[in-house]
């Protein structure tokens, strides 16, 4: 009981968990578990044969963060920055420290940019991007989707209504900012006689 | 596979990838697998995941090709592959810390090189693939026992690996009272894990049935579906004779689906590097007092943790990716003991080509899906 110096009772003691479950109490003894003690001196290098690495060759300029001292001697050459979506990489990685959120939300921003960009780009290619393959949404057919998805208290089915609102919202709201602004401008150049020049005139 | 944006993927033909520095191997691979951790690039939360990157971070094969300077593997050999990228001779892989690498990920300092998991871990490409470049080939991988197969050593490169690390990080003694948050993959093993070290009762909290029902027979745990309580925290207190949990593992990580405000900010609108809504879970239903231990993917940015609590309270906090390979010689012998049987939770095997169905089971947790294999198209 909580409100004294007893610790609540245990329904099994350790030798009827030990008859119970394969294996239980094999490490019960800290020394047996691996990474204990957390900082110890690995010996054996696990096979390493230098003190530092050889250095991967540079092709192009490969971004870093700027709280590194240099380019590590070993990186990925996965997807180098291109297009507009670089220009935001590069930027974000030349100038903010990984303690900046802008250095993160920028990159945020970029990967939502390259989105677009390869979107845009697919449709000039035999390959053009495919909604329906490429979400895998036809496994609601073909690998009992749908009927894991009736009659089951499932926690996401609660939100499916409002996501449609929460992913169009802010598209809605910027499509509608950029009418009225566009409205706003072609009226102002439509207008017979511009404001500003009967302005002066009447000046 | 290549990421297309959010929530789309596909199979395409990619070169197949070159040794780039004389201690690479290209690895054949045989089985990979999609892991919880990559939905938060398939969903577009993790900052800079580059549309064309390859995922996969768990993966088996075999060896098709070495740089001059390997010399511990050769053409042909059977190897698993931990999901850490790490050269074995910097401050932190001497002291241990793999997973903290400082020589592999040029992208930032915080975090160590991961394959497939965007440039913010390095840049490599995934295991989701027919073939992958392998870094430091003498370091990283081990060649497949004998008597494992590729199922079980699969599973030992990441989730089995890590749900064992996160019950360690607990600092589990004799007839403690742990709660498990998340009946994912790294869940169950970590329930299963605290047993090992000695737990004395193991709770697992969840919201799909399915896997509730897993962690009950595979990891003989008490179970509770959050989504029949009003507040689950409560009915913890409850059930613990109003002390709390003597230890909580966060095996969800930062896209728990606990409350629309956290999926509308994080999930949604991108604010939060993810929603901690397991974590402070964690935090309030411990005991003053108690440890706990995370290993649940959390992204770089911003996420509302109850700090304040967890002052208060005097908690434990402790944390990190998995160094996969310091736990391997251990969890060998579990293996062969038969107390763990990492392919037990396998649900599904899906073909190279139909990835994006893969990860849309996967994702909207469809059919049963616990853990999705990735057979490839070679094999
Ligand atoms: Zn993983
Ligand atoms: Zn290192």
């Amino acid at each position: 009981m909580t409100y004294t110096s007893k610790r609540p009772p245990l329904t099994e003691s350790s030798d009827q968990l030990r008859a119970r479950i394969p294996g239980w109490g094999a490490d019960l003894d800290p020394k047996d578990r691996p990474s204990v003690p957390k900082l110890r001196w690995q010996e054996d290098r696990t096979g390493a044969h230098w003190e530092f690495p050889e250095r991967q060759p540079e092709r192009g300029r490969r971004e870093r963060s700027i709280e590194h001292k240099f380019l590590t001697p070993v990186f990925g050459t996965s997807c180098p920055p291109r297009g507009l979506s670089g220009v935001l990489r590069r930027l974000s990685y030349r100038k903010y420290s990984e303690g900046r959120a802008a250095h993160w939300l920028l990159l945020l921003a970029a990967d939502r940019v390259d989105a677009w960009e390869h979107h845009a780009r697919s449709f000039l290619t035999l390959r053009p991007d495919n909604p329906i393959t490429e979400t895998g949404v036809l496994s609601e057919f073909s690998r009992h989707g749908v009927s894991s998805r009736l009659g089951k208290k499932r926690a996401d089915v609660k939100h499916q209504m409002l996501d449609p609102v929460i992913v169009a919202g802010p598209w809605v709201a910027v499509g509608g900012l950029v009418f009225g602004t566009v409205r706003k401008v072609l009226r102002r150049s439509d207008a017979p006689g511009p404001r500003g020049a009967r302005r002066r005139r009447s000046s | 596979m290549v990421y297309r944006g959010p929530y789309k993927v596909r199979a395409e033909e990619k070169d197949i990838p070159a040794i780039e520095h004389p201690n690479d191997a290209i690895v054949r691979v045989a089985l990979a697998a999609i892991c919880g951790s990559d939905l938060h690039l398939y969903h577009g939360m993790m900052p800079d995941t580059r549309v064309g990157m390859t995922f996969g971070h768990e993966f088996v094969g075999v060896v098709e090709d070495v740089g001059p300077d390997v010399r511990n593997l050769e053409r042909g050999d059977r190897v698993m592959v931990p999901f850490n990228i790490f050269c074995g001779t910097c401050w932190y892989c001497a002291r241990g810390l793999y997973s903290n690498c400082h020589n592999v990920n040029p992208n930032a300092t915080a975090v160590g090189g991961i394959y497939g998991y965007s440039n913010t871990t390095g840049g490599y490409d995934g295991g989701q693939a027919e073939y992958v470049r392998v870094p430091f080939a003498d370091v990283g991988p081990s060649v497949i026992p004998d008597w494992m197969d590729d199922e079980d050593a699969v599973l030992l490169t990441d989730a089995l690996a890590t749900g064992y690390f996160g019950a360690q990080l607990g600092d589990i003694v004799e007839g403690d009272v742990v709660v498990v948050f998340g009946a994912g993959p790294v869940g169950l093993y970590a329930a299963k894990s605290a047993w090992l070290m000695g737990a004395g009762r193991v709770i697992v909290i969840d919201h799909l049935e399915y896997r509730l029902a897993k962690a009950r027979t595979f990891a003989h745990a008490e179970t509770y579906n959050f989504t029949e309580y009003d507040d689950i925290v409560v009915h913890l207190k409850k059930i613990t004779d109003h002390l709390g949990a003597d230890v909580a593992i966060d095996a969800v990580g930062a896209e728990a689906d606990g409350n629309l405000i956290q999926h509308v900010t994080s999930a949604k609108l991108k604010l939060q590097g993810g929603s901690p809504v397991a974590l402070n879970w964690a935090i309030d239903s411990v005991r003053k007092g108690a440890t706990i231990s995370v290993m649940g993917a959390y992204g770089p940015i911003f996420s509302a943790v109850k700090f304040g609590d967890a002052f208060n309270k005097g908690l434990t906090l402790r944390m990190n990716q998995c160094p996969v390979k310091r736990q391997w010689p251990r969890l060998f012998e579990h293996v062969r003991n038969g107390y763990l049987k990492p392919s037990d939770i396998v649900t599904h095997r899906i073909p190279l080509e139909h990835i994006a169905e893969g990860y849309h089971i996967f994702s909207a947790k469809l059919d049963g899906c616990i853990k999705p294999l990735i057979v490839a198209s070679s094999s």
